[in-house]
């Protein structure tokens, strides 16, 4: 994947994320960044640091260090609030309300009126096609639909970008195919979505991929380019090449250097010196 | 720092729309929930009944208590009611997915004391008509003064409870806070012993409790005709305090 336009700023921006919890670092120096209009998955086991990293490009994750830029704006502004959807791993809604009084709500929440909040409501009970759920209380329905009401509130919106912790996980497989041909169209439409999940298979329905370990960025580049890099077939492999050669390479760190150690891989187009959108004040 | 167009310019803390439209989702929640409302409604009316028949033969006693607990009965109830709601909202996550959107602390804080506020009145209501009609409870002031009373009280309830969420991990610690800090108001509020034949640092401490001068005003009300002066600074405390627990209550929502 190249740039299409030098002019486009990226959706996401990260520069030296640092994000320690007390005494541990849960976030590691990372650098990235998300072009406009594509799948990035954000893939790693539990508890490496996804959902950290995801809080803080929403901008509710107070961080440490680093730089986190939206869509041109410093993560977590104002302006971002309407334009940045994030679905929290576990669905956020309210249970006793049914699917219609969540979505009238949340658009209220977005400051919607009238008729543009009644079309915003409708237009998103199609898109997760929960149409035939939405008198039922949320509490009533599937994790599956559980899940999907989430979904619906963060596209209520139109969101320029999607910010979606493990949204996939836990789900039949049906309905996770489902949910990634949503996800497609909306990239279609022009929609950034930031996904994550410790899944490895769904690699393959994303366009770029970000692979991360115990608060580290293993990769960030086209999955196609992660799999011809590492050599391997599927990307859990290539994850798992990654993990052994940044290990070989911290453990080489004061000893003799060792041989072949395929360094991170990191494709940014942004990782030049030139970099406009990392300068203006991010609040961290 | 960037200026981001004219949206940016910061109007008020809270706005209109989105407060009320928290109110009105509260609401509908309460209304789903009809075995908590009915609860809500009833046990300060039980507890009326109950009070009436533990003082059956000092009627006295029951036209002195029978006020007092207008201040008391409602800050219990409410304050269990709030905290538990506000501590799912948090707990749940809706809070914090709440303050990714354009929502403002206080919308969210506000749209609660509106609902809680809405069925506090009908609380209030409820207990005033019952005492002096049914129970017989005879005070010289207008009745209306001691569904004021009822309402403040609940609003403190409701304050303290939100407050409180703020500071629990749980619901078992929510529900704990209410020995913890709504019991000891309660015991030297001055229903058992007048406030002045306490000790005397306990009449100091007595005098910064708020439920303090829920009871008072109750007590007065009971004991003179029209609105009085010392009616009226009580409630007017009482309202201070609301507002400032409501204030801290809201900074402790964290984006």
């Amino acid at each position: 994947m190249t740039g299409p336009e030098p002019v486009v700023l990226p959706a996401v921006s990260v520069f030296g994320l640092h994000v320690c919890i007390g005494e541990n670092v849960i976030v590691q120096n990372v650098s990235f960044a998300v072009p406009r209009g594509a799948i990035v998955g954000l893939l790693g086991p539990s508890g490496c640091g996804k959902t950290t990293l995801l809080r803080s490009v929403v901008g509710i994750q107070p961080c440490t260090a680093g730089h986190v830029q939206v869509l041109g704006f410093p993560a977590g502004s104002r302006v971002l609030r309407t334009r940045v959807g994030y679905v929290t791993q576990a669905p956020s809604v309210y249970p006793d309300l049914t699917v219609l009084e969540n979505l009238r709500y949340f658009s209220a929440a977005l400051g919607m009126r009238g008729w543009r909040r009644e079309d915003a409501v409708v237009r998103v009970v199609k898109l997760v096609d929960l149409a035939e759920y939405a008198d039922k209380p949320v509490a009533w329905l599937s994790g599956g639909q559980y899940s999907r009401v989430s979904l619906a509130v963060a596209l209520l919106g139109s969101p320029e970008l999607l910010v979606m912790d493990e949204p996939t996980v836990g789900l039949d497989p049906l309905v996770r195919r489902e949910l990634w041909t949503v996800f497609r169209r909306l990239a279609d439409d022009g929609t950034t979505l930031l996904v994550s999940s410790h899944v490895m298979d769904e690699a393959d329905h994303c366009d770029r991929l970000l692979l991360m370990r115990s608060g580290r960025l293993l990769a960030s580049a086209g999955r196609d380019e992660v799999l011809e890099y590492t050599g391997c077939e599927t990307v859990e492999n290539a994850f798992l090449d990654l993990v052994t050669a940044s290990a070989a390479l911290q453990a080489a760190g004061d000893r003799a250097p060792v041989a072949r150690v395929p360094a991170p891989l990191l494709t940014d187009e942004s990782a030049d010196a030139d970099r406009p959108y990392f300068s203006s004040g991010a609040r961290c | 720092m960037l200026t981001t167009g004219a949206r940016t310019a910061r109007p008020l803390p809270f706005s209109m729309g989105i407060t009320t439209a928290t109110a009105g989702r509260v609401l509908l929640q309460i209304r789903r929930d009809r075995g908590s409302t009915a609860l809500i409604l009833v046990i300060p009316c039980m507890l009326m009944v109950l009070l009436k028949l533990v003082f059956h033969d000092a009627e006295s006693t029951f036209e002195r208590v029978g006020p007092q607990v207008f201040g008391i009965f409602p800050v219990i109830v409410m304050y269990l009611v709030a905290s538990v709601s506000t501590l799912r909202e948090r707990s749940t996550g809706t809070a914090e997915r709440l303050l990714t959107l354009p929502v403002q602390r206080l919308d969210i804080v506000l749209g609660y004391s509106l609902a809680f506020a809405f069925l506090a009145v009908l609380q209030a209501t409820l207990s005033t008509l019952l005492a002096i009609g049914p129970l017989g409870l005879d005070i010289k002031g207008p009745a209306v003064l001691l569904m004021v009373i009822a309402m403040l009280g609940a609003l403190l309830g409701l304050a303290l409870g939100i407050l409180a969420s703020g500071f629990a991990r749980n619901e078992f610690q929510a529900v704990q806070f209410l020995p913890a800090g709504v019991l000891p108001q309660f015991l030297v509020c001055g229903l058992f012993v007048p406030r002045e034949e306490m000790h005397g640092s306990l009449g100091a401490l007595a005098k910064v409790m708020p439920m303090t001068y829920a009871v008072q005003a109750a007590a007065e009300a009971a004991a003179h005709e029209g609105v009085t002066g010392v009616f009226v600074r009580d409630a007017l405390l009482i309202l201070g305090c609301v507002i400032g627990v409501l204030m801290a209550s809201a900074a402790t929502l964290k984006r």
